[in-house]
């Protein structure tokens, strides 16, 4: 080994402390930015090869009823390619072991096994039998939360008649990645659950045999969709078509993609701020080096050895700890990103999510890490190296102190000498100072962003559990029925209020803008269904005209005032103009709400319901629940209460650990950047103090003006931190206002405080590792010592 | 005062003489120094009297600074006794010394080790801070002839002056006893003759006494007693009888 690269492990060893402390942070910014960008690539690999495999539909489309015959004409439409035409029904299932009515999805499927678009992946068992009517296939996630087996049984009300179904096989399907029910922003697989049966079986028990009512297509590479879409509509409108759409609308790829844009967002901003903070650790370490060391730059200098001789040592210095960062960095990337597939594995359905890590990730991971790791060192090596011997040889310069700005105002009066020592050595370093603060903020704020996701779910869930929908049970028709049925409802076992509803298929169109969505009649005094503004303040339904939600506004780019088209999709399928009578803010999903006579009005039909809100006695559900699933014109049910349990089951539970893991991080960051400052802080000022501790001031009163200056800067980073949380808050709250959700920007106190605790505590023992070093100073050489 | 130091505790009770500020018998240093036992004192006996001026000399590694150290409580003899006044420290605790330091010493560096970020005048508030009876800070610095150089930080001012500044921050606190290492060590003939008679003056107008260490034997005809050092032994212990001033020295 070569003498420089002795000097350069001594000099590693030596400063082990701060080495480990900056490897660490470059390790949490390596560990992100692997277990992130493998998950997204991962995913992203999976869906395009699943959907690609599986011939997942590009255009979707739901109808009452048309003939088969109808296909030579779907065929026929420019830019289709394949046609597949299917029987899809919402029915009610009786689970064995679970009380509650649960909502199947029966999707039909060929009798025998024939290539089909949105075709299913067999997990486990055996395809149906042709015409062994009463076999189906189940969806995997249904089958796992249900517990349920091949050979299992299910219940089931088709058309009005009881049924058991035999369970032959698990399958997967493109359509249902995400398995979820149109109104949900988290799945509730044991409660909503999709089955294949056979078409013929299912086409009898329905009456549609020869007949569908659900249609997807692939399309020809240069078709144009939405001109498929538009002649796709004006053919089935006289089937009762509900409006086609894109697969960029189809709900399961909706959830997938989103999240998959999600992953490589914040796969590259946190890792982002990690590498910064590291690359501004690397410097003031790599400047203090290289400070202490002028005289033996100046001897190596002086016996010949070249500047790149002399750079590359030092460069060499900062590789050794990128290198041991990024191995560690990407080692816990691995482990992460490998439990993180897991998790993705239960909500995210797919034939094999295998955990995808490519060699030129970890690649690219190093590239990234030694690049801010040679940004952050370059300065101060470049200093290294344009020293002339000469100089270099001498010490350096006594640092140049002046009264601060806060006592040219006059403050010294009330600043004792250790206060403006402090205040003079920070305002000595302005940019250092500043950086330091900005590190610790940065580790501020990413607790903060940890705590709004956790706050912002709990909101949403809140408002929308507690707040907007109040019902105990939320029954949907499976056609809308006559006002009778309101009264055959409060009849139901513990019933004890009933508020029925009125959902219209439409097509909302505005210049040329236009969304599709089922527009919903409520009743005017309605306390089951509560309507809000922004600030959960309840909204009044106007006699007449719509309640757009916000985000559907925005879309539509209207306001209150304006008249919207309405095409209805269905019935005689009216085309109307409305005014838009005001806004309610909803944080799921998009929605338009009118007066159900407003409604039952617009439609020019008597009193209809297509589904009601109840208020059920908590005691009398078992029989409730019992006579539910014998109810053949309820087509599904759902429960409030199931719906923030499993909440709280699912999303809660990986929230805590995605939060602890962000907690050690931040922690990591604070760590290393109160660490290293009072270290050098230290290095640099070891004399001075040593002088203080002879002049007579114990260890604690030097400790307090070592440490006194981060503390400062701690202080000040905090409120700042917390402001830049916010910030980043914002931009992920932006991130996440989607169609399907709004992440509102609620931060409680508690997560403020929790942040503050965290990095206070990360501070003090930062600070007190360095306090032990500060109390073992050497007194006597300081004096004998110059600088 | 930013810190109220607590009371001190009362040592035990020796037979010192009066007059005798340190009392220092049979002490010998031994540390290690990587693989190597140094013997940097070996039983050294002496007194030193109020208001003496006293100059320690001897060759690098004859055991004056040790000696120093001791004296100024930085360190702590490996055997033998060690007063000051009637006060055993020779096994004081490290607050006990620090404390002695705060009240009863004052340090004078070779490298002045003033901070750099306060200014002089600051530099020594930092002093009178702390000490129970001090004097003003300004009143120091004028004893040392700087009253027109009180809000220069060190590095506006000179060596000399720095030394200075150093001196009016040891005597500030009114020490009893001021221990200078090489103070002239840093500084040029005319310039190093300057602080020296700075020193000289404390010791007259104050009565403070005073310990200079040094190897430069011209400065020794200022002290009352001369104190050579070798190899750990004290050789030669010489009564001044005609002191001559500073301006007067030549080396």
């Amino acid at each position: 080994m070569q003498a420089l690269d002795r000097k350069l492990l001594r000099d590693l060893w030596h400063l082990w402390g701060q080495s480990i402390a900056i490897a660490l942070v470059l390790a949490c910014g390596i560990a992100i930015f692997v277990a992130m960008q493998t998950n997204y690539e991962s995913l992203q690999l999976s869906q395009t090869i699943y959907y690609d495999q599986y011939r997942f539909a590009q255009v979707f489309g739901q109808l009452k009823r048309a003939p088969e015959s109808l296909v030579t004409q779907i065929r026929d439409i420019p830019g289709v390619a394949q046609v597949q035409t299917r029987v899809v029904v919402d029915v009610i299932l009786d689970v064995p072991n679970r009380p509650e009515p649960v909502t199947g999805r029966l999707i039909s499927i060929p009798d025998q096994p024939t290539p089909m678009l949105n075709d299913l992946y067999l997990r486990q068992g055996r395809y149906i039998e042709p015409r062994a009517g009463d076999e189906v296939l189940v969806s995997e996630a249904f089958a796992k939360a249900n517990g349920l087996q091949l050979g299992d049984r299910l219940g089931a009300v088709i058309n009005g008649r009881w049924q058991s179904l035999q369970i032959v096989g698990i399958a997967l399907s493109p359509e249902y990645v995400y398995e979820i029910r149109s109104s949900d922003i988290f799945p509730d697989n044991q409660r909503f659950g999709v089955l294949w049966m056979g078409r013929e079986a299912l086409g009898t028990a329905f009456n549609m045999d020869g007949a569908f009512n659900d249609v997807s297509l692939t399309l020809l590479p240069q078709a144009d969709a939405a001109e498929v879409i538009f002649r796709l509509d004006q053919l089935l409108a006289p089937y009762g078509a509900f409006g086609a759409y894109d697969r960029e609308d189809q709900i399961s790829n909706r959830f997938l993609s989103d999240e998959i844009i999600q992953l490589r967002t914040h796969g590259t901003v946190i890792p982002t701020i990690f590498l910064g903070i590291g690359a501004f650790l690397l410097h003031t370490v790599l400047s203090r080096l290289i400070g202490t060391q002028r005289d033996q730059i100046a001897v190596l200098k002086a016996f010949g050895y070249s500047n790149w001789a002399i750079g590359s040592h030092y460069l060499k210095f900062v590789m050794v700890i990128v290198a041991v960062g990024s191995g560690l960095g990407t080692g816990i990337g691995l482990w992460l990103g490998s439990a993180l597939t897991t998790l993705y594995a239960q909500f995210y359905r797919f034939p094999l999510l295998r955990y995808e890590v490519s060699p030129a990730m970890v690649v690219g991971a190093l590239l990234i890490s030694s690049g801010a790791a040679i940004l952050g060192a370059f300065a101060a090596v470049g200093r290294a190296v344009s020293l002339p011997p000469a100089e270099a040889m001498r010490p350096e310069p006594p640092p140049q102190f002046r009264q601060t700005w806060l006592e040219q105002w006059g403050v010294q009066r009330w600043l004792s000498s250790v206060e403006r020592i402090i205040l003079r050595n920070l305002e000595r370093k302005p940019i250092q100072a500043l950086l330091s603060m900005l590190g610790i903020a940065l580790a501020v704020a990413l607790l903060v962003l940890g705590g709004f996701s956790r706050d912002a779910m709990n909101y949403l869930v809140d408002a929308q559990f507690r707040t907007v929908q109040r019902e105990d049970v939320m029954l949907l028709f499976n056609e809308p029925r006559p006002a009778r049925t309101r009264y055959e409802m409060t009849h139901l076992p513990g019933v004890l209020s009933v508020e029925p509803f009125r959902i219209v298929p439409a097509r909302l169109r505005f210049e040329h803008r236009s969304h599709r969505i089922g527009i919903m009649g409520i009743e005017p005094e309605a306390e089951l269904r509560q309507l809000v503004d922004r600030h959960l303040q309840p909204v009044s339904l106007p006699l007449d005209g719509l309640l757009l939600s916000s985000k559907l506004a925005e879309i539509l780019g209207v306001q209150p005032g304006d008249w919207l088209t309405v095409e209805v999709l269905e019935g005689s399928r009216p085309v109307r103009t409305v005014p838009i009578a005001g806004l309610v803010d909803e944080l799921i999903g998009l929605s338009a709400y009118m007066d159900i006579h407003a409604l039952n009005r617009f439609m020019r039909e008597g009193t209809t319901l297509s589904g009601a809100f109840l208020a059920v006695d908590d005691h009398q559900l078992d029989p409730l629940y019992s006579q539910l699933k014998r109810t053949p014109t309820v087509a599904s049910v759902s429960l409030r209460n199931a719906m923030i349990q499993q909440f709280q089951q699912t999303i809660a539970r990986s929230q805590g650990v995605i939060t602890t893991v962000q907690v050690v991080f931040a922690c990591i960051i604070a760590f290393g950047v109160v660490y290293n400052a009072a270290r050098i802080a230290l290095s640099e000022r070891g004399r001075e103090l040593a002088t203080l501790r002879i002049i007579g001031f114990s260890k604690v009163q030097v400790a307090v003006i070592l440490l006194g200056e981060q503390a400062v800067l701690l202080i000040a980073a905090i409120p700042l931190g917390l402001v830049l949380g916010y910030g980043l808050a914002a931009f992920m709250a932006a991130l996440y206002d989607t169609e399907l959700y709004r992440f509102p920007l609620v931060i409680s106190r508690a997560s403020y405080a929790f942040a503050v605790v965290v990095i206070v505590i990360a501070g003090l023992i930062s600070g007190g590792l360095v306090r032990r070093q500060c109390d073992r100073l050497d007194l006597i050489a300081v004096l004998k010592s110059r600088e | 005062m930013i810190w109220n130091s607590p009371e001190a505790k009362s040592y035990p009770d020796a037979a010192v003489s009066p007059g005798v500020i340190f009392h220092v018998c049979g002490i010998t240093k031994t540390y290690r120094m990587g693989e190597v036992e140094v013997h940097a004192l070996r039983s050294i006996d002496l007194d030193l009297y109020e208001r003496e001026l006293v100059v320690l000399l001897g060759p690098s590694g004859s055991g004056k600074s040790t000696l120093l150290n001791i004296l100024g409580g930085l360190d702590i003899p490996s055997s033998g006794h060690f007063y000051f006044r009637d006060r055993d420290l020779t096994h004081a605790s490290d607050a006990e010394l620090t404390r002695f330091r705060r009240d009863c010493v004052g340090f004078i560096f070779q490298f002045y080790n003033l901070i750099p970020s306060l200014t002089a005048r600051e530099n020594v508030a930092l002093v009178t801070e702390i000490a129970r009876r001090p004097m003003r800070p300004e009143q120091a610095l004028e004893l040392v002839g700087l009253e027109h150089r009180l809000d220069h930080f060190p590095a506006q001012l000179s060596g000399g002056e720095q030394q200075r500044v150093a001196i009016a921050r040891a005597i500030a606190k009114r020490p009893e006893v001021l221990l200078c290492d090489e103070p002239t060590g840093a500084l040029d003939y005319q310039t190093g003759k300057r602080v020296l008679d700075a020193l000289a003056q404390v010791n007259q107008d104050l009565g403070t006494t005073t310990v200079i260490i040094t190897h430069n034997a011209g400065i020794a005809a200022m002290a009352d007693r001369v104190v050579t050092l070798r190899s750990g032994e004290i050789i030669r212990i010489l009564h001044n009888q005609t002191k001559v001033t500073p301006a007067e020295l030549e080396w």
